[in-house]
């Protein structure tokens, strides 16, 4: 369906932010061609070899990157035989969130209670539930947070997402080459002036390899947190029945065991609630993917 | 001079009419697919019930005039030409189904059987999915009913011979909370 209901200005922001990010991308692989290009001696060929590396990683990331998403939190494909009532759900609400085609469902075996969307578009996304998910939540809390992840797949949150992880994988990759080309030392042009270029080299390279993570948790979090409240307001409209995801949000908060095995720092800002351990404190409140529960559960209520 | 103004007008108000027909067609074509994806939902539904007949009769046999209630319902909404009327008969048909779920509580045989537990968690899916898309369809009817009738739409819109599309609508019992479980 082209058109998409209420949430219209939410797809608008998702492609103005995802074009941004691709520019954003652009430009920096450009930096780091001109870096190693300094570095062999010619700055034409390293912006080159750059561009050509990173987008041959971005299209394969594009195109896969949800594949292995799913790999690499160890999800497997829920089928109606086994999970008649998760696949019922998740087809009910695609149906109400008007897509073309129902997003696939995948199971991760683990006690915690959490749910991801990925995907680079609705027509190929995929809704990740955990086993603890689906064992203590109730119809109604389910339908919740199913109506939340669809949200996130209907607004396109989903790609910008997927944009942003690939990009932050392919900094953290040229500035681990770059790196590691160090420590092997640069041949051929160490008689010229390479001496200087090796520095300038050495130092950019370390700056991007500590910057790299740290920039990349920041264009995560500006991008996820805003987009909770937003899937949550979206959600609630799909079932018309705020109560079942703030329910389903209290007994996540209230839950021993938030953490997912499966989830790292790469694929945190997926989840519907943080995989890890809950910790206080200023700083990781400012570099928390998520906004606080207790807010969103508050909202929800207030519906 | 003057005719220059005329025919620029002129000009203009036909590109409106042109934008204004053609996003029109976009949407109704959408309350059409949305329609078609209640009419799905509720074929399925139709098709389940026969073999939840079966099942329960194998336990219930004496349960006669829930059978008969069901089996009239479930014509009734096959029968049903207009929307208004498929929207009636579907709802009294979540009825009975209500009250056939009801009944089988009394056998806990049945309850137990793995077939019936399967037929109940497909019509109750089958029964939300009946409800998000009669809730789809409702929104789209309601843009595209508020869209003729705001001016000056609403004077193209009747030389055009677009008309109010109907809402699917729920009946009071259902209206309370609209998802069903059985």
């Amino acid at each position: 369906m082209a058109e998409r209901l209420i949430h219209f200005d939410e797809i608008k922001k998702n492609n103005r932010v995802s074009v941004l990010l691709f520019f954003f991308f652009l430009i920096l692989i450009g930096i780091l061609g001109v870096v190693v290009g300094l570095f062999w001696g010619s700055i034409e060929f390293g912006v080159i070899l750059a561009l050509i590396f990173g987008l041959v990683y971005a299209l394969i990331a594009w195109f896969s990157g949800a594949d292995m998403l799913l790999a690499l939190t160890k999800a497997k494909p829920a089928t109606k035989k086994d999970y008649p009532h998760l696949v019922n759900t998740v087809e009910g609400l695609s149906i109400a969130a008007g897509l073309a085609i129902v997003p696939k469902t995948y199971i991760i075996d683990d006690t915690a209670l959490n749910a991801f969307a990925t995907g680079r578009d609705p027509e190929h996304s995929a809704i990740v539930v955990t086993t603890g998910l689906l064992n203590k939540l109730n119809r109604e809390e389910l339908e919740g947070v199913v109506a939340h992840e669809m949200s996130h797949i209907k607004n396109y949150d989903i790609r910008s997402m997927m944009i942003a992880a690939v990009m932050v994988g392919v900094i953290v990759m040229l500035s681990d080459f770059m790196l590691r080309s160090f420590l092997w030392g640069g041949r051929g042009n160490s008689d010229r002036e390479g001496g200087q270029a090796q520095i300038i080299f050495i130092v950019i390279g370390l700056v991007l390899a500590i910057l790299a993570p740290l920039i990349g948790e920041m264009i995560k979090l500006a991008l996820s947190r805003k987009r909770e409240y937003a899937a949550d307001a979206t959600g609630a409209m799909l079932t018309r029945y705020p109560a079942g995801l703030a329910n389903a949000l209290k007994k996540i908060k209230n839950d021993p065991d938030p953490l997912v095995d499966s989830a790292n720092k790469a694929t945190a800002h997926l989840f519907i609630s943080t995989p890890f351990r809950k910790q206080k404190g200023w700083l990781t409140k400012l570099f928390s993917t998520h906004p606080p529960i207790e807010e969103r559960i508050a909202r929800l209520e207030q519906m | 001079m003057i005719e220059w103004i005329i025919l620029g007008v002129v000009v203009l108000v036909a590109l409106l009419i042109i934008i204004l027909y053609n996003s029109l067609i976009g949407l109704r074509n959408q309350v059409e697919n949305a329609w078609a994806q209640i009419d799905v939902q509720l074929k399925r539904r139709n098709d389940l019930i026969p073999n939840l007949i079966e099942t329960v009769k194998g336990y219930a046999k004496h349960e006669k005039s829930v059978f008969t209630d069901v089996t009239k319902a479930r014509t009734a909404v096959m029968n049903a030409g207009t929307k208004e009327g498929k929207a009636k008969a579907s709802g009294a048909l979540t009825e009975t189904l209500k009250s056939l779920f009801a009944v089988a509580e009394n056998y806990p045989q049945l309850k137990a059987n793995e077939n019936f537990l399967q037929l109940q968690e497909e019509l109750s899916g089958t029964e939300n999915k009946i409800a998000y898309s009669r809730q789809f369809y409702n929104d789209i009817v309601m843009r595209f009913n508020t869209k003729i009738q705001l001016f000056p739409n609403n004077i193209f819109a009747n030389m055009l011979s677009f008309t109010k599309q109907e809402m699917f609508k729920a009946q009071e019992s259902e209206k309370k909370n609209v998802k069903v479980q059985f």
